[in-house]
């Protein structure tokens, strides 16, 4: 998990007595979950919704980022977007990354 | 019945263990580490089916009961009331989530659960008792038909339909659009929030409308609202009323149905009796009534509340609730999305409590319901929903969220698109 390597680097420096807290490792899983409805399980599509299964974890960041600051033309991923954090966005990004795409 | 899966599929299921005698297993299916009971098989039902078997890697059995034969999506379901789809194109079988993911589907129905031995009971003798480690209860909603009462016999349900519940119901209420000559008034009363759906009224509304206007141009449809104004998408609704139907709709905010007189065909509320051609009355509604047998029905002897974590019921433990029959949250909808949501949210809890794990403290979910004002054109409203700590449950996360800017032929797309995820995300 590409994720992790930053998040890991950080918790070396951290003084031993704080007790830092291990990432839940479902938490991409569980938060990718709630995009299904439109972007099909484990974002394989079936329909006119963006396929999200197996694409780049950056470019999915990117394109919710443009989503977010309303640089993208959009209906409703720009309203969705702002529930989500940037932790969570990247958690959900790299989630997708790592699915198979449909067919495949 | 499903075709495939018989009395002797049953007994073998119950004695092996399910994953063992069911297709897709190529690997050899893992010892069962606990039984899940899911009754209801529509959107949380089927939902959690599938996502206990697929995030558990089949390790927990499954049982999904439903009365029916076939899935029949209340969503896009207004639509064939307009004429612009047919009961088949909403109409899907459970065999996927058999085949697929291993998921027992059965036909029947539950009469009873012993919350305390942990058992349910079939109606029909047919299949016995059932043991279970937990039970989720997905059953949708009842009507409170003693509200009523002129349509608490059979016959007055088959006159005046609901259509709220997709299926025979939808087909007759169409039948009887069709029927009714050029001129006729549509009479469609809509009950007090919190219902199943809130803009599905005033979607159905659009869609009769519609109807008229190609087929019937002399009719109209009177709304009779036991609310005092549109429950969902108020201005949108208003706006489509306004372009697209103007003269076809006598919009009557609390307007509370308190009877029906099929002699005269006509709805009455407090003060009024309106008189109609084709009468469509949504009763009030509660949470299915297994809720009730299972003594899990805690808020105004209606729905039923849940730790939002687990969607555990808050007074019986090992019995978990999701879709319209819980006490919502607030701003939270019955919709069929919220129940996907919510079936996912729980099958994630109920893996972690069977395998030991932890619980995820910060769930997350989101609603996503569109309406079609038309044949062509559609709409949305969103929301997104996070664990609040301090007030112990989910809480639409402030700034994000929202409705369509009007309703657009594109959003009409992605409404087909929403549909066909959903459902295969459900059933597939």
């Amino acid at each position: 998990m590409k994720c992790c390597l930053p998040l890991a680097a950080a918790l070396m420096v951290l003084p031993l007595t704080t007790h830092a807290q291990a990432p839940d490792p479902l938490l991409g899983r569980n938060l990718a979950a709630s995009c299904a409805m439109c972007h099909g399980t484990d974002g394989r599509s079936a329909g006119i919704t963006e396929p999200l299964a197996g694409r780049p974890a950056k470019e999915i960041v990117a394109t919710l980022r443009l989503f977010r600051e309303g640089k993208k033309p959009a209906t409703i991923m720009n309203q969705i977007v702002k529930g989500y954090t940037d932790a969570q966005v990247e958690a959900i990004a790299e989630y997708f990354s790592d699915q198979k795409p449909a067919g495949k | 019945m499903s075709p495939d899966f018989d009395r002797r599929d049953f007994i073998r299921l119950v004695g092996a263990g399910a994953a063992a005698t069911l297709a897709g297993c190529v690997m050899g299916p893992p010892k069962p580490v606990g039984r899940v009971i899911v009754i209801g098989g529509g959107f949380g039902g089927a939902t959690v089916s599938k996502y206990l078997r697929m995030w558990s890697e089949g390790a927990i059995q499954v049982f999904m009961i439903e009365r029916e034969a076939k899935f029949v999506s209340c969503p896009l379901s207004n639509l064939i009331l307009g004429g612009s789809r047919n009961i088949a194109q909403n109409t899907f079988g459970y065999e996927r989530l058999q085949k697929n993911h291993g998921v027992a589907v059965v036909q029947g129905e539950i009469a009873e659960i012993d919350t305390a031995k942990r058992v349910v009971k079939f109606k029909s003798n047919k299949y016995g008792n059932l043991t279970y480690d937990r039970v989720v209860l997905a059953p949708g909603i009842d009507f409170l038909y003693d509200q009523i009462p002129g349509l608490n016999t059979p016959e007055a349900q088959r006159r005046v339909p609901h259509a709220w519940k997709a299926g025979e119901q939808t087909v007759a209420l169409r039948n009887q659009l069709e029927a009714m000559q050029d001129g006729g008034v549509f009479v469609f009363s809509i009950p007090k929030a919190p219902y199943r759906c809130p803009p599905g009224p005033y979607e159905r509304v659009c869609q009769v409308a519609d109807y008229f206007k190609r087929a019937k141009p002399r009719s109209k449809v009177v709304v009779l609202d036991a609310n005092p104004q549109i429950t969902s998408k108020g201005k949108l609704f208003q706006a489509a009323w306004d372009t697209l139907y103007k003269g076809y709709i006598d919009y009557q905010p609390n307007q509370e149905a308190k009877d029906v007189d099929l002699r005269t065909m006509t709805v009455k509320t407090e003060f009024d009796s309106i008189k109609g051609d084709v009468l469509n009355v949504v009763p009030p509604q509660t949470a299915g009534a297994i809720a009730h047998a299972a003594g899990v029905v805690t808020a105004n002897n209606r729905w039923c509340e849940v730790n939002w974590l687990t969607a555990e019921s808050t007074v019986v433990p090992n019995v978990h609730v999701i879709g319209d029959a819980t006490q919502s949250a607030p701003g939270m909808p019955k919709s069929g999305s919220m129940a996907n949501q919510q079936g996912k949210l729980a099958a994630a809890a109920i893996v972690a409590l069977t395998t030991g794990k932890p619980v995820n403290q910060t769930p997350m979910i989101n609603n996503t319901c569109y309406s079609y004002v038309s044949a062509t054109e559609a709409m949305h409203v969103t929301s997104v929903h996070h664990w609040d700590a301090a007030k112990k449950t989910l809480l639409p996360v402030f700034g994000a969220g929202g409705v369509s800017p009007s309703s657009s032929a594109l959003e009409k797309q992605f409404a087909d698109g929403w549909a066909l995820n959903i459902w295969n995300d459900a059933l597939g």
